[in-house]
């Protein structure tokens, strides 16, 4: 009797409690309208900090939607003129060196990119997490001075490379600051920091990831974005296999 | 006398036979099996040695921990400097750096899209310096069943196996799908010039070879190699002076606080080879206890049924006045010339057999599919000095200690009843 009606009085407060955090999807929306656009192109720096060394890649991305993506490594000389093609969920990669383009598909999309703490997926997707996640908002937290959301993300789509997520979204910029990515057995398999957040036109991005795979030895890969520019016209030609001997 | 008893045996073959057949049939089994085994032990730890482990190895400490997986990423930096120095420290060993890595064989059709692709292991070793004995030492010139050697750059040799798998003939063009040191895709073009076969399957399923130079050119490996393998010079493998190596060059470069300092480990400490080690240091000994214990067993129980069916005999000698001793003596004398026919017979019966086994061999590589050291897959016997006197002693030492404690009942025998007997 007791438990029932202990059960009575807090059921309202969790009902308020509730109440007090916005809708997950909603958040996600806004993420979405930050993070991502129907198409972009961006230069960036790729530092790998390994066990031993730290590595340096330049790199020119072009993305169209979620299914198309082209990469070409511009640094170090020996990856100068490499090319990576994304189209759906097969990747061709073009050695110069070589003069050979290989195909990667599958499960190997989630192998790393050059060693770094990125998978193909990771650095050549811009998918919408609307389209792959449900959200809940589970509690607030503070993250380098500004007030964020924890939000728990669950794949409803089975083949999702991350499972559940876990996001810590600045409450005013709509931009995720931290990010952990898990497996379905609940292994910690990423965890990224976004920082250097800036107002691009309508929307905020932030300029640098730092990605650490957990499953993997070294310190992390930092991602840092020196130009980018979205909803620019991409030749659809770009977005072929011809493109990569070009 | 001698003769006399020799005569003896040769006219009663009741008395020489069954001793004689088991005397010689069991030194034939150990000399055959002590060449067997010899042999066995031996190619797998030359094989072993020539082609994975060395006499000794060095590499990183890191790498040491996931040997398994050849993780070039850990591997040896400043090479070239550091073979300078050991070769110094160790003039009686020959240094050989080598690449070992994991990829993918890609061939190309005529527009240059993928035909066909496998899973490879590769071996990068010196080929081309003109200085090298690794060719020899992985008996490629002797495995080469297709095409040639490698001659220049980005040249490479391929499994015979893995070449019909793929559809590949000398001449052709594959490339290595892989990662480099660093973690970097790469794409590297190799000519195929020939194909091997080792004649065991961990190495004829998918085995690239290729000159180190190249591989480190592919894998982005500059003066860097996965390991250096140490050989003695004599070509043998010396447990004690290999242990007395590694703990110099690990006192000089090894540092449990720095994962990448170098360690030297010995041939027994790689590859769970220390069983093989120290089972061939034994086998000897093992061979003639186990020999002398069951043969002397055997013939104390031919010497007693012998004895039985000499009674009368042996009686009737006691009871005309020869002494105990005497009988005792020239039945010790009957088992050596037996004995010393026996095994001479024994180790030459076993000699041929062990003289075939070495030449021709036993294929045993359907067996070793799954082995977890890396076996050859014929097995030879091996005739070494020891193969002549491992069994032809044992052999005289066993007949004589099998009479010895057979013959004891002569002294239990009494005069008085002596008589007796010989008028029943």
């Amino acid at each position: 009797m007791k438990k029932l009606v202990a059960f009575f009085l807090l059921l309202p407060g969790s009902c308020i409690l509730q109440a007090q955090f916005p809708d997950g999807k909603e958040i996600l929306s806004r993420i979405d309208q930050n993070m991502t656009s129907e198409n972009r192109f961006y230069s960036s720096s790729m530092i790998i900090h390994g066990r031993r060394t730290i590595l340096t890649f330049k790199l020119k991305t072009w993305t169209a939607g979620e299914n198309k993506s082209f990469t070409e490594y511009t640094f170090p000389v020996r990856e100068q003129g490499t090319k990576m093609l994304k189209l759906d969920d097969q990747l061709w990669i073009y050695s110069p060196g070589a003069d050979r383009i290989i195909q990667i598909a599958g499960h190997m999309l989630r192998q790393s990119v050059m060693g770094s703490d990125l998978s193909y997926e990771d650095l050549m997707e811009d998918s919408r997490l609307t389209d792959k996640y449900n959200a809940k908002v589970t509690g607030t937290e503070m993250i380098d001075g500004r007030n964020c959301w924890i939000i728990d993300l669950t794949a409803f789509i089975p083949e999702t490379a991350y499972h559940r997520m876990k996001l810590w979204v600045d409450q005013e910029r709509d931009i995720p600051l931290r990010e952990e990515m898990y497996a379905k057995s609940g292994t910690l398999l990423k965890r990224s920091q976004l920082s250097n957040v800036v107002r691009i036109n309508e929307r905020w991005y932030p300029k640098k990831l730092v990605f650490k795979d957990m499953l993997k030895e070294g310190m992390g890969t930092e991602l840092i974005i020196e130009e980018i520019d979205f909803n620019v016209k991409i030749a659809d030609h770009v977005f072929s296999k011809a493109s990569l001997k070009k | 006398m001698i003769r006399f008893l020799f005569k003896g045996l040769l006219r009663d073959k009741h008395r020489s036979l069954l001793p004689f057949l088991v005397t010689s049939s069991g030194v034939m089994l150990t000399v055959v099996f002590h060449a067997w085994m010899t042999g066995v032990i031996g190619n797998s730890i030359e094989f072993n040695a020539r082609f994975s482990t060395g006499h000794v190895k060095i590499m990183t400490r890191a790498y040491s921990e996931n040997i398994s997986q050849s993780p070039i990423d850990l591997a040896i930096l400043g090479t070239d400097s550091l073979k300078d120095v050991i070769s110094v420290q160790v003039p009686d060993m020959d240094f050989a750096e080598r690449i070992y890595f994991a990829g993918i064989i890609d061939v190309p059709d005529k527009s240059g899209e993928t035909r066909a692709q496998g899973p490879a292991m590769g071996i990068g070793i010196d080929m081309l310096s003109g200085n090298t004995a690794e060719i020899e030492r992985l008996n490629i010139e002797a495995s080469l069943k297709n095409g040639r050697l490698p001659s220049q750059n980005k040249e490479a040799l391929v499994s015979r196996a893995f070449a019909d798998k793929l559809g590949l003939n000398p001449g052709d063009t594959m490339t290595l799908v892989s990662s480099s040191m660093y973690g970097e895709f790469t794409l590297y073009n190799f000519i195929l010039c020939g194909t091997v076969e080792f004649g065991t399957n961990a190495l004829d399923r998918g085995t690239v070879i290729a000159d180190i130079n190249d591989v480190r050119e592919a894998l982005n490996m500059e003066n860097a190699s996965g390991e250096i393998l140490g050989f003695f010079r004599t070509g043998k493998y010396n447990n004690e002076e290999a242990k007395a190596v590694s703990d110099r060059f690990n006192s000089q470069f090894s540092s449990e606080n720095d994962e990448f300092s170098l360690l030297m480990k010995s041939l027994p400490q790689l590859n769970n080879m220390g069983f093989l080690v120290e089972y061939s240091d034994k086998l000897q000994g093992i061979l003639v206890a186990v020999f002398i214990f069951g043969m002397s067993l055997i013939l104390w129980n031919a010497g007693l049924l012998g004895g039985l069916r000499r009674y009368g005999e042996f009686g009737m000698r006691l009871a005309i006045g020869e002494e105990k001793g005497h009988v005792y003596k020239t039945m010790m004398m009957e088992s050596f010339i037996i004995g010393l026919f026996g095994s001479f017979a024994g180790v030459l019966s076993g000699m041929a057999i062990s003289l075939y086994l070495q030449n021709k061999g036993i294929d045993l590589g359907f067996a070793m599919k799954n082995a977890s050291i890396m076996m050859p897959g014929v097995f030879r016997a091996q005739i070494t000095t020891a193969s002549w006197y491992i069994g032809f002693i044992p052999g005289l030492v066993s007949t004589q200690l099998g009479t010895m404690l057979a013959g004891i009942g002569i002294y239990k025998r009494q005069t008085a009843q002596l008589f007796k007997e010989l008028e029943a």
